[in-house]
């Protein structure tokens, strides 16, 4: 039997996508027992029990200066700057993506530019925007948009574009106007790409979040990270790296879902 | 009752012509298939009905008026391919075209409007044979059945002129068959003049009313360029078939009369005549 033949059964498929996760956790196990055998003093690779005290330290334990949970307020402020960031720049990529994907005079005047302002390193935009917008949320969130818009908007123009002629002029001997090519043919049609495209961008956004917060917050996840830096606390940062990660797979998820059920028919195969 | 002139018709892209002096007239409620070979251009022509495409010389009159530059509901159009929307069940595609007449801001209609408008589709649906599919997508229809979808969704708008391109190129010979028959049918009962552009010679003799075929008269590779392909055959079919009534080839015949395997069969049966 060819191994390109032989498929793993239900179980065997479980085992095999758990594997890798228990080889790092095993490896780091490992290697945090060696070197704590070594130095009990070691911050490098603190033990589980070190770590499940600082996640009770963090998140169950209201902070002595202002009596929060930091976890959570952590969690909170970067998420809502996560999620606003990602509702302005997918509203955006909408309106601009459609525009340019439905009418050929916006594709003439939009495209080259959108394409253009993709090509910015939103990064190195991020001083301005602190020096612009001020320290405060307003320029967090801008670095999200600006990050992540301009590669939804073309994609989903991508998109659109790619829909058959044939379509387009099929809607339009049922008496369709523009318009309603756009709200009923082509945007329903674009919609699983669009949240496959926020699903891919989730990584990106995480990044420009992480690194707005790093460099000037009051509070949020990468503040955190970067501020317990200073004192090598590896027991908080691992347990933060790993919240932030099932938070990106949990939204992953959570738009994979809503993709299958408002759009039932993109699974569909003939 | 809508008659196409089309006069002195001529489709160049750049320099090369596609079609020259294309001159033409079709009568009301005629079915009409183009036939030729591949690249003869007779799918530019069906374009150029459409609005899809502009021709480069003449004029195109529809009952007398020049055609409007764009696709409209008076012209419907089934394809080979692409003729539904995958993102619709078969029963919002047939109402599809309705609910843009009548909300041209929201495109759906609500309430007693829309259930209206379902019965409608329904009933639509079930002529074309596709009762119990109303709540199947597209990709979960076979080709027959997706044409026949395609083909109750462009009746919807009631079109003066139904443009066909290959319709029925991709399917089996049996589900052909039976397609054929829906299509003669629907011609019979829906007021409107057809052109079918087919690959299948067999399909044009059994359909159509007249049979046109394109072709290139100067063909050699050096003339290709400078010469497009034009009329070369406009044969009427004999006996002639009228719209709406039945001819001896249009009698109570089962929908295997067009396979001449069994047509030996049938033909010792007698046939209610009507009409010329």
């Amino acid at each position: 039997m060819r191994l390109i033949n032989i498929h793993p059964g239900k179980g065997e498929r479980f085992l095999l996508a758990a594997l890798p996760f228990v080889l790092l956790a095993l490896a780091y196990l490992i290697g945090s027992a060696l070197r704590l055998a070594d130095n009990p003093g070691d911050k490098l690779l603190p033990s589980l029990a070190s770590m499940g005290r600082m996640i009770e330290v963090m998140g169950f334990t209201p902070d002595k200066r202002t009596g929060d949970y930091l976890l959570w307020t952590d969690t909170a402020a970067s998420l809502f700057r996560l999620w606003t960031g990602l509702a302005i720049a997918t509203a955006i990529a909408l309106v601009l993506g459609l525009l340019n994907g439905v009418l050929p005079v916006a594709r003439a005047m939009l495209a080259p530019f959108v394409a253009f302002l993709s090509m910015v390193p939103p990064l190195a935009l991020l001083p301005v925007l602190f020096i612009v917008l001020g320290l405060g949320e307003v320029s967090k969130i801008a670095l999200i948009v600006i990050g992540v818009a301009p590669i939804l908007t073309r994609d989903l123009a991508l998109t659109a574009a790619d829909l058959p002629r044939e379509q387009i002029v099929k809607a339009e001997t049922l008496s369709a106007s523009s318009w309603l090519i756009a709200w009923r043919v082509v945007l329903p049609q674009v919609m699983p790409r669009l949240i496959d495209s926020l699903r891919l961008q989730l990584g990106p956004a995480f990044l420009f979040l992480i690194a707005a917060e790093a460099i000037s917050a009051e509070g949020g996840l990468g503040y955190r990270i970067f501020l317990v830096r200073r004192y090598l606390s590896m027991d908080i940062i691992f347990p933060y790296v790993i919240w932030i990660t099932l938070l990106a797979v949990a939204m992953d998820l959570g738009l994979r879902l809503i993709r299958r059920r408002l759009y039932p028919w993109a699974g569909v195969q003939a | 009752m809508t008659a196409l002139t089309i006069q002195n018709l001529w489709k160049e892209y750049g320099d090369q012509i596609v079609l020259e002096s294309v001159s033409l007239t079709i009568a009301p409620r005629a079915f009409v298939a183009l036939v030729g070979p591949s690249g003869c251009g007779k799918t530019t022509f069906l374009r150029m009905l459409l609005g899809q495409e502009r021709q480069t010389r003449g004029t195109i009159l529809m009952d007398g008026l020049p055609l409007p530059p764009e696709p409209g509901p008076d012209r419907g159009v089934v394809y080979q391919r692409y003729s539904v929307f995958p993102h619709l069940t078969a029963l919002q595609n047939v109402m599809l075209g309705p609910e843009f007449q009548a909300a041209r801001l929201a495109g759906r209609l609500w309430g007693a409007k829309r259930r209206a408008l379902v019965d409608k589709a329904a009933a639509l649906l079930a002529e074309v044979g596709l009762a119990g599919a109303e709540g199947k997508f597209p990709a979960q229809l076979s080709g027959g059945m997706q044409q026949r979808l395609a083909l109750a969704q462009t009746l919807m708008m009631r079109p003066k002129l139904l443009l066909l391109d290959e319709p029925f190129g991709a399917l089996d010979p049996g589900i052909r068959t039976e397609i054929h028959a829906l299509m003669r049918r629907l011609w019979h009962e829906h007021t409107m003049t057809v052109v079918m552009v087919t690959h299948d010679m067999r399909e044009a003799f059994a359909l159509a009313t007249r049979v046109i075929a394109f072709d290139r008269p100067r063909n050699r590779p050096e003339e290709r360029e400078r010469y497009g392909a034009t009329i070369t055959n406009d044969i009427a079919i004999w006996p002639p078939r009228v719209a709406g009534r039945q001819t001896i080839y249009d009698a109570d015949i089962p929908a295997s009369q067009d396979d001449l395997t069994r047509f030996a069969i049938h033909s010792g049966t007698p046939r209610s005549v009507a009409g010329a």
